[in-house]
C-alpha cells in the first residue's frame, strides 16, 4: 500500500487544461484516492467530470454526500458545493456562503483534508488565478502533509500556486508533467 | 497516523463546547458533520477576537446573548428561490399531476430556514390552480429564520436575481408579480401563505409530522453526520403516506442509508424518491 491516504488537489483558471493532463495519466493501479476542488461556474452541469471520466483509467465522479472515500476514485467538488472531508473518511458538502469569493473553497477542502489525514497527506495547489489555497496548503505542512505547487511559470494563471509559494515553504514546485510523474512514483512507493 | 497536536487538541475542545451547549440549551449539535461545523465554530472564534474554542465554553454557558449569536451562527444557510430550476421544474410536470389525485394534500419543507423555498412552492401550485387543496408545514429549529421566513419579506436585490431560476423553473408570469417592491425589500403577496404553517421543530430532537404527501428537504441534511441522517431518513418514511415523495438536494443521496430499499430514485437528476407502496407484487 502507498504510504499517502489521499491526494488533494485545488486549481482554478486554466484547470481544465491542467487536470487533462494529469489525471488520465494515472494507471488502473493507482490507488491513493484523489479529492478535487476546481473553481467553476455555478450552473455547471457536471461537464469536467464527464470529460476526466471519459479520458481516464480512473472512476471519476462528482462528490455525493457522506460518500465513502475509495481507492481508484478520483472525486470532484460539485458546482456550488463546499466540498469537505469528514473523521471517518467520508465526503461531506455544505452550501454555505462563499469563502474567498469561492465555491467550492479549495481553502475549505484543504484545511478539512489536512485535520483527518495529517502527514498521510499531498496537497497539490496548480494553476489559478486568485489566491484561494495558499491558507489550505499551509495547513497540509503544518499537519505534515506533502505539499506540491505548480512552477507559476509554466502555469496558465500563475496568482494560486505563486501566492502559495510565497505562503509557505513548497516540498516541490513542478510543471504539471512533473507533477503526473511525482505523484505516479508516490503511488508506487 | 500522527495527526498534529492542534487538530487533536480542537475536536477535544469541539466536542466539549458541543457537550456544555447541549446541557444548558438542549439543543444537540454533536451528530453534526464535524467538518463545516468546525469551521463554522473557528469563525466565532475569530469574530469573538479570543484565541482557543474551549474559551467560547464559558462564553455560551455564562452569556445567552453570546450563544443566541452562537446559534445564528450555526444556521447560516445559503438559500434562494427556484434553486435547482430543474427540480421545481419536475416537481410542475410531472408531481404535481399526481398529487392531485387526491382531494387534500400535505407538504412539509422540513429545515425551511428563511423560507425561499417555501414560497417557491407556493407560487408554483397557485399556478398549477392546487394552492387552495394544499397545508404546507415549513419547519425550522430556528426562530429567528422562521420570523424571517413568516413575514414574507426578502432582499429586493436578492429577489430580482431569482427571476431567471423561476423563469427556467417553468414559471408561468413574472415573479415580481407576486410581490411588492418598498425600499429594499420585496413582500411576498400574502395569499400565498394562506395555507401555510410556519413552525418550529429541530430534526435532531423531534417527532414524525404525520400522512404527507410530499416531503422536501434540499441542503439540509448535508450539515449532519451519517447517523443523525439515518435518524431523520426514517423520521422521514414514518411522516410520509404509501407513495408519498421526498426531494433531497442535488447532492444528497439515500444509496448510503439502511432506508434505501423502501424509496424508489423516480427522477436521478432531479433526486426526488418515491416511497415505496409496502405491497409485494404477488399482491399487486
Amino acid at each position: 500500500m502507498p504510504k499517502y491516504e489521499a491526494i488533494v488537489i485545488g486549481v482554478s483558471a486554466g484547470g481544465l487544461e491542467a487536470l487533462t493532463l494529469i489525471i488520465p495519466q494515472f494507471p488502473k493501479e493507482f490507488l491513493i484516492p484523489v479529492i478535487i476542488a476546481q473553481h467553476m461556474h455555478e450552473k455547471e452541469d457536471g461537464f469536467l467530470t464527464k470529460l476526466l471520466n471519459s479520458k481516464s483509467k480512473l472512476c471519476v465522479q462528482e462528490a455525493y454526500d457522506k460518500e465513502s472515500i475509495r481507492a481508484g476514485c478520483v472525486y470532484i467538488a460539485p458546482a456550488n458545493y463546499h466540498l469537505l472531508i469528514e473523521e471517518e473518511k467520508t465526503l461531506s458538502l455544505s452550501s454555505e456562503g462563499r469563502i474567498n469569493w469561492s465555491r467550492p473553497s479549495i481553502d475549505a477542502l484543504f484545511q478539512s483534508a489536512a485535520d483527518v489525514y495529517g502527514d498521510d497527506l499531498i496537497g497539490v495547489l496548480l494553476t489559478g488565478a486568485n489566491k484561494d489555497g495558499s491558507l489550505g496548503i499551509k495547513k497540509i505542512k503544518e499537519n505534515g502533509g506533502l505539499t506540491i505547487a505548480q512552477d507559476p511559470t509554466t502555469a496558465h494563471a500563475e496568482v494560486m500556486p505563486a501566492s502559495a509559494i510565497q505562503t509557505v515553504s513548497i516540498d516541490h514546485i513542478l510543471p504539471l508533467q512533473g507533477i503526473a510523474d511525482l505523484l505516479i512514483k508516490l503511488n508506487n512507493e | 497516523m500522527p495527526k498534529s497536536n492542534k487538530s487533536e487538541i480542537e475536536k477535544i475542545e469541539i466536542d466539549l463546547l458541543l457537550e456544555a451547549i447541549n446541557s444548558r440549551y438542549g439543543y444537540d449539535f454533536r451528530n453534526y458533520a464535524r467538518a463545516s461545523l468546525k469551521r463554522r465554530i473557528i469563525n466565532m472564534v475569530e469574530n469573538a477576537e479570543v484565541d482557543h474554542i474551549s474559551e467560547l465554553i464559558e462564553k455560551v454557558l455564562y452569556d445567552p446573548e453570546f450563544f443566541d449569536r452562537f446559534l445564528i451562527e450555526m444556521s447560516v444557510t445559503v438559500t434562494e428561490m427556484f434553486r435547482d430550476s430543474e427540480f421545481f421544474l419536475a416537481l410542475r410536470k410531472n408531481i404535481i399531476g399526481i398529487l392531485k389525485t387526491y382531494p387534500f394534500v400535505k407538504i412539509w419543507h422540513a429545515g425551511c430556514a428563511t423560507g425561499e423555498e417555501v414560497y417557491s412552492m407556493a407560487i408554483l401550485l397557485h399556478e398549477e390552480g392546487f394552492l387552495s387543496k394544499v397545508q404546507i408545514y415549513a419547519t425550522d429549529y430556528n426562530f429567528h429564520s422562521l420570523e424571517t421566513a413568516g413575514n414574507g419579506l426578502f432582499n429586493l436585490e436578492d429577489v430580482l436575481s431569482y427571476e431567471t431560476n423561476y423563469v427556467d423553473s417553468g414559471g408561468k408570469k413574472k415573479l415580481s408579480d407576486y410581490y411588492v417592491a418598498k425600499y429594499k425589500s420585496a413582500k411576498f403577496y400574502d395569499f400565498l401563505k394562506e395555507n401555510i404553517t410556519f413552525t418550529h421543530h429541530n430534526l435532531v430532537t423531534d417527532g414524525v409530522f404525520g400522512e404527507m404527501h410530499l416531503i422536501i428537504c434540499r441542503n439540509v441534511i448535508i450539515y449532519f453526520n451519517k447517523e443523525l441522517q439515518e435518524r431523520i431518513f426514517s423520521l422521514f418514511n414514518d411522516s410520509l403516506i404509501r407513495d408519498g415523495f421526498l426531494c433531497l438536494g442535488a447532492k444528497e443521496t439515500l444509496e448510503f442509508s439502511g432506508i434505501h430499499s423502501k424509496f424508489k430514485l423516480i427522477m436521478n437528476k432531479e433526486r426526488i424518491y418515491q416511497k415505496e407502496s409496502g405491497l409485494s407484487y404477488a399482491e399487486v
